[in-house]
């Protein structure tokens, strides 16, 4: 399959390793990669901040650049909620039924990386291996917008060495939110606190996920606090292989 | 005297402006009605249990009465003064207040059973309690319906009291609370109390407290 | 109308920040609210799953809710018809001082110098007891929680649970000194029997009760109250005269539209399958409960939220406040850094609204957008989606002043909206980031500090450092066709 990946715009200027990852997960697996350089941002940031109008733009060029891709993958499940989530909405506030009906087309071939593997491809082992102690932080657009349920579990499951650690008050968020972390400072400080104690209490030396944009609000206090805890994406431990250094 | 102020019309006609209405309110009732009716209802309309048989629906009501922390009695339809009898010896009681129309063969002998038609707060504060049918039971939620009628009576009865015998015949046992409703409908503007469990709070540390304002005992009588 | 008279009784003097500050300062009240909400979810999730027609349940009643929206001025019409029908006497109030004035005189007209009370929201809304003590009235609150707020001359910080924020070691200071029983215990059982003693004798005696409604229902003329204590069917019942302040978008089309209410309702709020009373009446019954019975109809800002069809589904609330017991944000300050009458996340989107958001305008942004409140709430308010549309109005409006349009987050995010355009730019801007940055980054590679309002971020967490090679850049330079990879040991 020929797999055009969407990068995002965090992703791409923080996390490129990320990238790489999904990158090497989806070769192994036989599929073709793609990369449009057009591409910048879903944006989230702005619609999600009230800033409504000026997201439309960024909508659009979204829909411009990947309008006949054959299937897009998103190492981002709050990325892909905001598509699935408002896109339809925003297009219709915007007034533009030709944007509404090509959102409509594109969104279906829109997969986050997780769920493209497990319900698209039908895949639950990649072949990694992972020798470490992780526990799986579900990120709210993960559970409640896309409902991926135990997929990216059922992908962990599968990574050889990989020992999990359930984590107590899973449903809570970590208190990311985007401007949210920024607008209300200290409210998400002391959601991100109890979250992190959380993370520290199941003793794992790796916290992954299927949103970068957690694992940076959650690494921000592992490493302020000077815990040996680190963070990576699910998809740079699926990369993982006994013969090649883990991302 | 209803009040036709103003603020009446003031708020019709702000309703109208912003549901984009004419301030005229002929839209058509039959429209209304007709979109009401066809408005999703996908939920567990009757229950499963009693198409196996009663026992099921018994057991699911006295399972939820007891967690509610009542006491649950049985007794044959020729046998309920006597079981009365046994529970109000069981609790040193050594008479009740009834309602109009609580039948002669409730009331065991040697007890004294005082009609409390009319009686007002105080009164009805000075008995030992008070002896009451019910309209309808739900099973699934351990619920027993009063309203205002005959051996049920005023809804101040089961409430000052500080305990309630209330007897319950199976087939006014329902399993569902859609299958009360279907039962009550008919008499849907009567004074009507769904009764589940003693009176109970947990306003202080979320920590259950049984018996605030209404009666603090509870005892449910199943004629089976 | 003013928002000054309209809406006296409202709280809002701070921004969600920062009332929320001093809130997290308090320890004692974040583990009573935690301990709290905690409790009341887990039983909610308990008796929710043993529902295997849960999700039928809320959906047929959100569909309930938003025809009825849809047609409330057919039937409020319809009600009044019915209540007066049946004997009841039904007010309208435009305003808060409208339905001040209308309790007021009813009171007055039957000379009663204390009213008992039953937990009501409206009447908190529209500041009752503060109207009634200026006029020599004492107003009793009956709920147990409610008592303790009033005795504590505190706020309710939870509509179902107004006290959740205080602990029986502080309640029983308050009711030992307003009580004069310096001998009570601590257990809660100590607690509620003194309550029960301290009320029984005022309802016995006093002549009217005030209370709310959680459904009018149009086809009979009812009212339906939902209670646990049995406060409410005293002050529904005892009274000779019964006013009830309930607000226009509580009506329901039918009596058995109260079999889908009674089921999502009780395990909502409280996590019960029923709570232990609710009470169905029509007007006047003659021997049963009390001879007059008011209703006052309060719309005091509902009505225009009808106009906006985003948000309109905000007035489909029933009040259980599951979405509080959800809420990540409340968990951690608790309902009085809403600074409104409706904390939470329904607070949140219902009281800038109520304000046609000239009050309130900080709310619609605290919500980390987690979703949990919309997946909890018994009638499917999207709250989320809600949140999103009102602080698209907040901004808007902003741009409208000089000040919104020259703020940093108004310039930052033009700013970002003009990149987001163009991947070139992006680019760009990536590259002159990574050169910025270096003023910023300490030597273990981690930005500790930033400036203004980035500040917020370093208080409490470090940031990487953007890595010298965007994932673009290694792309163009490794997999682009025609690019020459040098060197593969970088593809992870």
């Amino acid at each position: 399959m020929r797999v055009s990946l969407f990068i995002t715009c965090y992703n791409d200027a923080l996390f490129p390793q990320t990238g790489k990852a999904v990158v090497n997960v989806l070769e192994r697996l036989g599929h073709e990669i793609e990369f449009r350089p057009e591409q910048t941002c879903c944006g989230q940031m702005h619609w999600n901040t009230g800033y409504l109008r000026e997201a439309v733009p960024i909508i659009r060029h979204f829909v411009k650049v990947y309008q006949d891709a054959e299937t897009v993958v998103i190492p981002s499940s709050s990325c892909v909620s905001m598509m699935r989530d408002h896109y339809v909405k925003a297009a219709e506030m915007d007034g533009d039924a030709k944007l509404v009906a090509d959102v409509e087309a594109l969104l279906p071939r829109v997969y986050e990386f997780s769920e493209f593997l497990v319900r698209k491809l039908g895949v639950e082992d990649v072949g990694a291996t992972y020798p470490h102690k992780v526990t799986y932080h579900a990120s709210c657009h993960s559970m409640r917008s896309l409902h991926l349920g135990d997929i990216p579990i059922r992908l962990l499951k599968q990574v050889r060495g990989l020992d999990l650690q359930p984590v107590q008050n899973a449903q809570e968020c970590c208190g990311f939110g985007g401007t949210f972390s920024i607008k209300n400072a200290d409210v998400s400080s002391a959601m991100l606190a109890d979250k992190v104690r959380m993370v520290l209490n199941t003793g794992a030396e790796v916290c992954t996920a299927v949103d970068n944009s957690c694992l940076m609000h959650l690494y921000g206090s592992l490493h302020r606090q000077r815990t040996f805890v680190r963070t990576a994406h699910i998809a740079e431990i699926l990369a993982a292989t006994a013969e090649g250094a883990e991302a | 005297m209803p009040e036709i102020s103003d603020h009446r019309a003031r708020i019709l006609a702000s309703i109208r402006v912003s549901l984009n209405k004419g301030m005229s309110p002929a839209q058509a009732e039959a429209n209304i009605a007709a979109e009401c009716a066809n408005l999703d209802r996908k939920y567990v309309r009757t229950g499963t249990r009693a198409t196996a048989g009663h026992d099921g629906l018994l057991e699911l009501l006295t399972d939820r009465l007891l967690e509610y922390d009542a006491g649950v009695y049985r007794a044959a339809p020729e046998g309920i003064a006597a079981a009365v009898g046994e529970i109000l010896a069981g609790r040193g009681k050594r008479g009740l207040a009834i309602p109009a129309g609580v039948p002669a063969e409730w009331l065991p002998q040697g007890y004294e059973f005082t009609l409390a038609e009319g009686f007002d707060a105080y009164q009805l504060d000075a008995t030992e309690g008070v002896l009451t049918g019910c309209s309808v039971a739900i099973a699934e939620t351990g619920s027993i319906v009063l309203q205002n009628a005959a051996a049920q009576g005023a809804r101040i009865l089961s409430l000052v009291p500080d305990y309630h015998l209330c007897v319950v015949f199976a087939g006014q046992i329902v399993e569902e609370v859609p299958e009360a409703f279907a039962r009550l409908k008919a008499t849907s503007t009567l004074p009507t109390t769904f009764i589940s469990g003693p009176s109970a709070t947990a306003d202080i540390e979320m920590t259950r407290i049984k018996g605030v304002h209404g009666p603090r005992f509870l005892d449910v009588l199943l004629v089976v | 109308m003013t928002a000054t008279e309209t809406h006296a009784s409202q709280w809002h003097t701070r921004d969600f920040p920062e009332a929320a500050r001093d809130l997290l300062q308090d320890s004692q009240t974040r583990k009573n609210v935690q301990h709290a909400t905690n409790v009341i979810q887990g039983k909610r999730n308990k008796v929710v799953a043993e529902l295997p027609d849960w999700e039928e349940l809320r959906e047929s009643g959100a569909q309930v809710k938003a025809h009825v929206l849809r047609h409330l001025d057919h039937y409020l019409t319809q009600f009044e018809e019915n209540c007066t029908r049946a004997g009841g006497h039904v007010h309208w109030a435009a305003d808060a001082a409208e339905a001040n004035r209308i309790i007021l005189g009813l009171v007055q007209q039957h000379e009663a110098k204390e009213v008992i009370k039953i937990k009501t929201m409206t009447s908190e809304e529209i500041g009752l007891n503060r109207e009634l003590e200026a006029h020599g009235i004492r107003p009793i609150e009956t709920d147990l929680a409610e008592l303790i707020i009033q005795m504590g001359k505190d706020r309710p910080s939870h509509f179902v649970a107004p006290a959740l924020h205080v602990n029986r070691a502080q309640v029983r200071a308050m009711f030992q000194r307003e009580m004069h029983l310096p001998e009570l215990g601590e257990e809660p059982e100590d607690l509620a029997t003194a309550a029960r003693i301290y009320l029984r004798e005022k309802y016995l005696r006093i002549k009217v009760a005030i209370s709310g409604g959680n459904f009018l229902i149009a086809d009979t003329g009812g009212l339906c109250i939902v209670e646990s204590e049995g406060n409410g069917r005293m002050c529904l019942t005892l009274p000779d005269v019964l006013i009830s302040l309930v607000g226009i978008e509580k009506v329901i089309p039918s009596f058995e539209d109260l079999e889908i209410f009674l089921q999502t309702l009780p395990r909502s709020a409280t996590g019960e399958r029923m709570n232990p009373y609710n009470s169905t009446w029509c007007g006047v019954h003659p021997g049963d409960g009390p001879k007059e019975f008011h209703v006052v109809l309060l719309d005091n800002g509902r009505s225009p939220i009808l106009a906006d069809r985003e948000a309109r589904q905000t007035l489909q609330c029933i009040r259980c406040a599951a979405c509080l017991n959800a809420c990540p944000v409340y968990h951690q300050t608790g309902g009085h850094a809403y600074e409104s009458v409706y904390a939470g996340p329904i607070g949140a989107i219902l009281t800038p609204q109520l304000h046609s958001m000239e009050e309130g305008r900080s709310l619609p942004y605290a919500s980390s957008l987690c979703g949990a409140c919309y997946q909890v709430c018994p009638v499917k308010i999207n709250i989320p989606e809600v949140l999103i549309h009102l602080r698209g109005k907040v901004v808007q409006e902003d741009q409208a002043t000089l000040m919104g349009k020259f703020s940093l987050w108004n310039i930052g995010m033009q700013a970002a909206a003009f990149l987001f355009k163009d991947a070139s730019r992006l680019a760009m801007a990536e590259r002159i980031g990574r050169v910025g940055q270096k003023a910023l980054v300490s030597k273990n590679g981690f930005i500790e500090w930033m400036p203004l309002m980035l500040s917020g971020w370093t208080q409490t967490r470090d940031l990487k450092a953007m890595p010298e090679q965007s994932f673009r850049d290694w792309w163009a330079k490794e997999k682009a066709p025609g690019a020459k990879p040098a060197d593969r040991s970088d593809h992870a």
